[in-house]
This record gives structure tokens, C-alpha cells and sequence, in this order.
């Protein structure tokens, strides 16, 4: 019997009735990390790292959550299970689940390069990987982060000395703490809408560092803060909430920002290349680490990585998940 | 190419038209004069041919970035652009280069010359030289596809306010068919030489649309009023013994209307005739679709020339008798123009674009009604005491279209736009009942808003029935009210007809499919309009 298998519910492991991260109610699900298409309600027991469960609590309410060190091994059923490392977000993981001898990694959502809040992605030797491509096309080529920051510090910095506010739009767990410990603080203050600055808290609260932020309430007296970096979700950039601060430059981190077109459909001044997805170059580099020749290519160009992987002589396949990663649409509908 | 690259991305970062301005003045205050002349060029469409098939170029760039060609092939429907999946594929630059925009106009301009190995070996040079922006450019103009979001109109303005000429004087300089081979910064905007200017036609005066009637106008005895005629518009040039024919995107059409070369025998030299070239039989227009023939053809065979003869329909004289006459009202030219032209021939290919009398605003809209079987679409307004302008300016020039024809129609195959829309769904097949069949009679690709674009792009993903490679096949579920100018006969087309300008006027949520119109709907228009 196969070490795991693809149901309608989600990822099944038979030797230990587990799933991982299931998109329909189960018994007991193995939870990567928080984001929504990944951490769902209504499972009766969930299991995830101890770095990513305060925020999968704070989002999924009073669930029966265990939790689990990165690398530590769990027998469950005839499966050993263990977390490991995946970049992705502070406490997200791949999923490694051994049953007789053979050794299968469930990848979730991950990047290899090293954001500095995130713990680093771990290769984990595999017979069969399966993997997400959200930007598995080789147009997508991610230049190193710290090239990254200082566009965006640059920006911030030409807008402060205009005297405007910078908002910068960026999903609310990952991508926005990531900024916030990314950027230059000796620029100006930074302020948060509602939603990034929860996600922050409950982050603080399990003793991950980040910097002082003010949370934009309707007392907040802007003026007291000029020159501001105002960190907030994409959908709020265009809502009504956003016109409090006058004529701000407002800009987009996101993988997508890579394509002009994507770019220059959104109602921002500027798109910056930053994604919390491996690229091309980074979704090869890990199937390659893992030693495995079976992969399984879940969320993205699924049709287009298989054949490729194909080509590279694995023996690949595509799974049909319900998972998003940083899809274009959510980017697309958050505009 | 760094200034240039740098210019490009301040413009493409940008849709405020003041911060446009600024980086372009910027840029023509300080750049050397070779690539300000090369930036004005490009920036009015005068773009290098393409040096290289894109083919090959895909190719090169696959072998180059180490790809199998398929999979460079699968990239280019995401980005949705050739020059840009190139410039993303490739490995990064090993090398950079400080030569110039003019510079690298040069060397594009002797790789198109060069034999096939070596224009292989000098762009596979260029792509190491070049980083992301510069890239793109290159890759841009290699393939004559340049195109950046700046209007003639504001590129001018920029370039007025670095060089203190006035923006009429400049946009007349920059009209006609110069290159930057052809002349320099100093000829071509700050001096001059008037002989170059025997062909140079002047800027075309644009009208707006009225949205709600001409009420607002005032008193009717103030305006001239014409039939809107669908043609191609044209300015007619006699000067020097020669003449010009100019299409208003500045391309010079003299050989493709050799009908026009009698304007030679009854024009006087020095005069300047603004007009509608239209396909014409006996006393009215051919329909559009008899002109299009003729307009893709540089040189035109007999057969044609008798099916599709063309005349200049006049509306306006600019230059009489050598004289720039556009500051006179529009009267007194047109007073000019009638005296020029009475005593032309009847079937001479000048005529004079008849006015249509009215004393108030309803006589015209009732006269508006007859336009469409007049053969033209609708009524142009003009105020009699108004100057010649320049461009699009809002006041003195209205044309009042008829209301288009519509038709209900489903939904039946979608495929991705290209550039800004290449992640979107937005070009789509529409189609008609017959009996229980549905016939596809129509594309459209425009008129839904962003947010429209969005919404149906999502639905596409999820209810395709079939992939004709980059085109899906969809459930016939959604109908779109489609709006156009006009309808043919087209024995090209499966359902038999072709229509002008289509384009979706609504997205009909509220009708269900089998209340969609029918191909006998669609014959019954034909009927009356076609």
C-alpha cells in the first residue's frame, strides 16, 4: 500500500489514518502552517509544530490542538511522523512520514532562502516528494532579498522625504512580518492595519522578535507620525480604510509582481518581487535534495512542472489539491 | 540605454500623466541629442522593422537559458509578451554596457544586415550585456514591437517645456515621415529646414463624442453639421508639383489611393485638403469592408482599384495657396474649400462632404436618424467660428454617433489577453441560436471593467470543457449584450456575417441563455443596415 494517498478530503496516510492538511473535515489532521488553504475548521484534532500553532489557534478558535518539535519523531498508527523546516512562515513545515522503510515528504508551502524570521528550509531525503509549483515556470527568478529590501527601503525613504505616507500591501501572516523585519527602521515609524498587527501580536506573544508598530485605529493621530510605513493587507489598499492617509504611495510585495502585466494591472505605484514561494530555480534545488524520483506536483503549473520533471527523468505526477499558495486570484481580488 | 531603460521604467511605473511629463522633460533636457531624437522617433510610433523572426529568437533564448523550447513556449501565454519572457528567462547579464540609446539603435540596425550567425552571435552578445529593463528594451526593439503609455500629445508637451517651443509649432515639426536617419535633434526641433517640410502634413484636429444630445451646444445657428463618414481619415497635400496623402496615424498612403493623383490636375500648389477617404460607387459610400481591402495593400491590383474605387469626401482646408490658413474660421475655409472644389468634375475623387441643414436640434437628430442609410455613422458638429485645432481638444469639434446595433449573445470560447490583460480571460467568441444550435458570429475584447474581467476570468477557469490550445472551450452559460457599428455579409465567416467594431456593452447576468437572439435576429439586421 502506498505510503499516501489523494482523496477527496485531502492527503491520506492508510498506515496511520492521518490526513495532511485537509480541505474537508476529518479526524485527525496534520497541519503544515496557518494560512488559510492549509490550516481549515472543523477537523476534530489537529497537529502542527510549536512555533505555528499560536497562530493556527488564533485563527481556527478552540481546536484540539497537539503540538510537535521540528524533527522530533511521532508514531501514529504504523506511520513515523516528523516536522521539519519549509521557509515558508515562522513555524511552517514539510511533513515526513516513514511507514516500512519508505519515506515520503509532504513539502506544504516552502522557499529556500533564508528570510530571517522563518526557520530555514531543510532538505529531507525522500523516496516520493510532493511538492507545491505556485511559481514553477522559469520567467519566475527571485533576486536575494536584501536587493529586495533596499528597493523597497529606497522607496520609503523618497516617500518619507516627500512627505507622504508609504502603503505597502502584503498578506497579513508571513509576508507582512517579514517586511517588518526586512526594512530599514531608522527611516520612520511603522503602522498596521488591524489584521497584520493581530497576526503580530500573537506572534510577540510566542516570543518571535519584531520591531515596535502602531496599530491604525480611527483615534490614531496620523499626523503624529510622519514619513510612516503602513503595513496592510492587499485588499485593504483599495478600500475605503486606506483614504485616511491622503495621497500615500502605496506599492505590492508579492512573487506575482515579477510579470509586467500583473504589475501594471494593479491600481499601486510599485510591485515588488518578494515571495514567500520558491522559484524556479529553488523548486528544482529542493526536488534535487530530496533524492526522491517520485514526485507528486500539487498547486501552480502543475501540467508544465510535471513535464518537465519528466523530462529530468522522475517519474512525476499531478495531484489535484484544493491548495492556493500566493494564488493570482486571491492577489488578484485583494487588488 | 541605462537613461533610456531608466526613463522607460519611471514612465511604465506611473499612470499620472504630470509625473510622465516631468520624467520626459527631465530626459530631454539632459540626454545627448542623438537619443532624444531616437526617444522622440519611438515615442511617435516610428519604430525600427523587426530584425530578427521571433522564431529564431525563441530559439536563442531557449538554448541560451537552457531550456527545451516547449517549456520557453508555455512561459510566453503567462507573461503574455515575447520581449519580457525573454528578458526572464535568460541567466543574468555577465557583463553591462554604457553605450546609448542611438548607439544601440545602430547596432540593431547592423545585426538586421548582418548574415544569421553572426545576428545569433550579436544578440546572444547583447542579452549578456544588458540587465532586466535594458533587456526587455532591446528585445522590444529587435522585434519592431516597442510601445511604451505615453500619447504623442504629451511627449510634446514634455518637449515643449525643455526646448520653450510652443507645443502647436512642435507637434507640426514632429509630423510626417522622418526617421532619425533621415535628420537630427537640431533639423528636425530646434531649426528647421523648411525644405524638408514639401511633404509634412499638419496635426489632425480630433473631435469628442457628445454623450448626452447637443443641447448644450447652444444656439444651432453657430454650428456646421456633416455626416459622420466611416472611412479612413485622410489630408490630401499638393506642394511643389507633387502630392502626399497622410493617414491620420502619419503614414504616408500616396501609393495606396493612386485615385488621388488627380488632386494634382485640379488642385492650385499650396493647398491642403482634411477629409474622409471612403470606397465609393455612383453617389454613396461603400461600406467599410470594401476599404479595408484596400487599405493592407501598398500597391494595388486593377481588379481591386475597379471594385473599390476611393475618393476624398472634403471637410476642411488647411493651406490655401501656400498659405497656412488654420487660425481663419471654420467658414471662411470652408467657403475657400467649396470655391475650390465647384469647379472639379462630377466624377472627379474630390467631393465635397455636403452640410446638412437644420434650424434647431431636433430638425438634426432628425436628420441624425438617416445616417446610417446615408452609408455613414452619424453626425459631426462644428462650430463655424472655430480656428483649425491640434489633437483631441474638447469645444469646438463633436461628433454625435449613432446609438449601435446590439444583439444578445452566449458566451461560447475564451482565451487570455495579451500584456496588461495576459493573466485574464478576455478574448471571447460570442454566439447565436440556430434552432438548437449555437453559431459563433463574433469576437469581442473589450468593454467590461477590470473587476468584470476578474469575475469571468475565475469562472472560466472552472468551467472549460475543452483546450484548443490557448483557446477553451466554455460552458455556454453566461450572455453578453454585444454592441457594433455596423453588420455585412461575409462569406468568410460561418455565420455568414461580419460585423464593425464589437464589443461587449454588458454583461446580461439577469438573461437567460435561451433567450439569447437568433441568427435570423441577426439576418433580420442585415437586412435593414447591411
Amino acid at each position: 500500500m502506498s505510503v499516501l494517498t489523494f482523496t477527496e478530503r485531502g492527503i491520506h496516510c492508510p498506515a496511520g489514518d492521518f490526513f495532511i492538511d485537509p480541505w474537508a473535515p476529518v479526524d485527525r489532521a496534520l497541519v503544515t502552517h496557518g494560512h488559510s488553504d492549509h490550516a481549515r475548521p472543523g477537523h476534530r484534532r489537529y497537529l502542527a509544530t510549536a512555533t505555528a500553532a499560536p497562530v493556527i489557534r488564533h485563527r481556527l478558535g478552540g481546536i484540539t490542538l497537539e503540538t510537535v518539535r521540528y524533527g522530533e519523531t511521532r508514531r501514529i498508527g504504523d506511520a513515523a511522523v516528523s516536522f521539519h523546516p519549509a521557509g515558508h512562515v515562522p513555524g511552517s513545515a514539510q511533513i515526513r512520514v516513514e511507514v516500512g522503510g519508505e519515506v515520503w515528504v509532504v513539502s506544504g508551502d516552502y522557499k529556500l532562502e533564508d528570510d530571517g524570521l522563518s526557520e530555514p528550509f531543510e532538505p529531507v531525503r525522500a523516496h516520493a516528494f510532493v511538492s507545491e509549483c505556485t511559481f514553477g515556470l522559469p520567467v519566475f527568478a527571485w533576486r536575494p532579498q536584501a536587493e529586495v529590501f533596499a528597493e523597497i527601503n529606497a522607496w520609503w525613504a523618497a516617500n518619507a522625504a516627500a512627505g507622504r505616507v508609504t502603503l505597502l500591501g502584503a498578506y497579513s501572516l508571513g509576508k507582512a512580518q517579514r517586511l517588518l523585519a526586512g526594512v530599514d527602521r531608522s527611516i520612520g515609524p511603522i503602522l498596521t492595519h488591524g489584521a497584520v498587527e493581530a497576526t503580530c501580536a500573537v506572534m510577540r506573544a510566542q516570543g518571535i522578535a519584531l520591531p515596535a508598530t502602531v496599530p491604525v485605529t480611527p483615534e490614531t493621530d496620523l499626523k503624529a507620525y510622519p514619513g510612516a510605513l503602513v503595513l496592510a493587507p492587499p485588499s485593504a489598499l483599495g478600500a475605503p480604510w486606506a483614504r485616511r492617509f491622503g495621497a500615500a504611495a502605496t506599492g505590492f510585495a508579492s512573487g506575482w509582481m515579477a510579470l509586467r502585466g500583473v504589475r501594471r494591472r494593479r491600481a499601486a505605484d510599485r510591485g515588488f518581487v518578494l515571495s514567500d514561494h520558491a522559484d524556479w530555480a529553488g523548486l528544482n534545488a529542493a526536488i534535487r535534495n530530496t533524492g526522491a524520483n517520485r514526485v507528486f506536483v500539487t498547486h501552480g503549473y502543475t501540467a508544465v512542472f510535471r513535464r518537465w520533471l519528466a523530462e529530468q527523468g522522475h517519474d512525476a505526477e499531478i495531484v489535484q489539491t484544493a491548495f492556493e499558495g500566493e494564488s493570482l486570484d486571491r492577489a488578484e481580488d485583494e487588488a | 540605454m541605462k537613461r533610456f531603460a531608466a526613463l522607460f521604467t519611471a514612465l511604465d511605473r506611473t499612470t499620472k500623466t504630470t509625473a510622465k511629463v516631468d520624467a520626459l522633460a527631465a530626459y530631454f533636457a539632459d540626454a545627448p541629442e542623438a537619443d532624444r531624437l531616437w526617444t522622440v522617433a519611438l515615442l511617435s510610433g516610428r519604430r525600427p522593422r523587426r530584425a530578427v523572426t521571433t522564431m529564431r529568437l525563441r530559439e536563442w533564448a531557449a538554448e541560451r537559458a537552457g531550456l527545451p523550447l516547449w517549456l520557453f513556449e508555455e512561459c510566453y501565454p503567462v507573461v503574455g509578451d515575447l520581449a519580457e519572457t525573454i528578458a526572464l528567462v535568460l541567466p543574468p547579464a555577465t557583463g553591462t554596457s554604457a553605450a546609448s540609446l542611438s548607439n544601440w539603435m545602430a547596432e540593431i540596425a547592423a545585426l538586421a544586415q548582418a548574415g544569421e550567425p553572426a545576428r545569433k552571435a550579436r544578440i546572444l552578445a547583447a542579452w549578456d550585456a544588458l540587465d532586466g529593463t535594458e533587456r526587455f528594451l532591446f528585445n522590444k526593439l529587435i522585434t519592431g514591437g516597442f510601445r511604451v503609455g505615453v500619447s504623442q500629445k504629451l511627449m510634446t508637451r514634455a518637449l515643449a517645456r525643455a526646448t520653450g517651443i510652443g507645443e502647436a509649432e512642435l507637434a507640426h515639426r514632429l509630423m510626417g515621415d522622418w526617421t532619425p536617419a533621415t535628420t537630427t535633434w537640431r533639423a528636425l526641433i530646434v531649426a528647421p529646414d523648411p525644405a524638408a517640410a514639401l511633404s509634412r502634413p499638419y496635426p489632425f484636429y480630433l473631435a469628442y463624442q457628445i454623450e448626452d444630445g447637443p443641447e448644450a451646444l447652444g444656439d444651432p445657428s453657430g454650428w456646421h453639421a456633416e455626416y459622420k463618414w466611416d472611412g479612413i481619415r485622410g489630408q490630401v497635400i499638393v506642394r511643389g508639383g507633387e502630392h502626399f496623402v497622410w493617414s491620420r496615424g502619419e503614414e504616408l498612403m500616396t501609393d495606396r489611393f493612386p485615385e488621388l493623383a488627380q488632386a494634382r490636375d485640379f488642385l492650385p500648389e499650396g493647398t491642403v485638403i482634411d477629409g474622409e477617404i471612403l470606397g465609393w460607387a455612383g453617389d454613396a459610400p461603400l461600406p467599410f469592408a470594401a476599404l479595408q481591402k484596400r487599405i493592407t495593400r501598398k500597391t494595388v491590383p486593377k481588379r481591386l482599384l475597379a471594385e473599390a474605387p476611393v475618393v476624398l469626401c472634403a471637410y476642411d482646408l488647411l493651406e490655401d495657396a501656400g498659405r497656412d490658413i488654420r487660425q481663419a474660421p471654420l467658414a471662411a475655409r470652408r467657403a475657400r474649400l467649396e470655391a475650390l472644389l465647384a469647379a472639379l468634375p462630377a466624377d472627379a475623387p474630390l467631393r465635397l462632404s455636403p452640410l446638412l441643414p437644420f434650424d434647431d436640434w431636433a430638425a438634426l437628430a432628425e436628420t441624425r436618424k438617416t445616417a446610417r442609410g446615408a452609408g455613414a455613422e452619424g453626425v459631426m458638429l462644428k462650430r463655424a467660428a472655430a480656428p483649425y485645432l491640434a489633437g483631441r481638444k474638447k469645444g469646438d469639434w463633436w461628433k454625435w454617433k449613432l446609438d449601435p446595433l446590439t444583439v444578445d449573445a452566449v458566451m461560447v470560447y475564451a482565451q487570455a489577453g495579451h500584456g496588461r490583460r495576459a493573466t485574464l480571460y478576455t478574448d471571447f467568441t460570442f454566439a447565436v441560436w440556430d434552432g438548437a444550435a449555437l453559431v459563433p458570429f463574433t469576437k469581442a475584447y473589450s468593454g467590461l471593467t477590470d473587476a468584470e474581467f476578474r469575475e469571468i476570468t475565475r469562472w472560466v477557469r472552472h468551467n472549460t470543457l475543452q483546450r484548443f490550445g490557448p483557446v477553451r472551450q466554455v460552458r455556454p452559460e453566461h450572455v453578453f449584450e454585444i454592441a457594433f457599428e455596423g453588420i455585412q455579409k461575409s462569406p468568410r465567416h460561418k455565420s455568414g456575417i461580419a460585423l464593425r467594431f464589437p464589443r461587449m456593452a454588458r454583461w446580461r447576468k439577469d438573461k437567460p441563455v435561451a433567450e439569447a437572439n437568433t441568427l435570423d435576429d441577426l439576418k433580420a439586421l442585415l437586412g435593414r443596415y447591411g
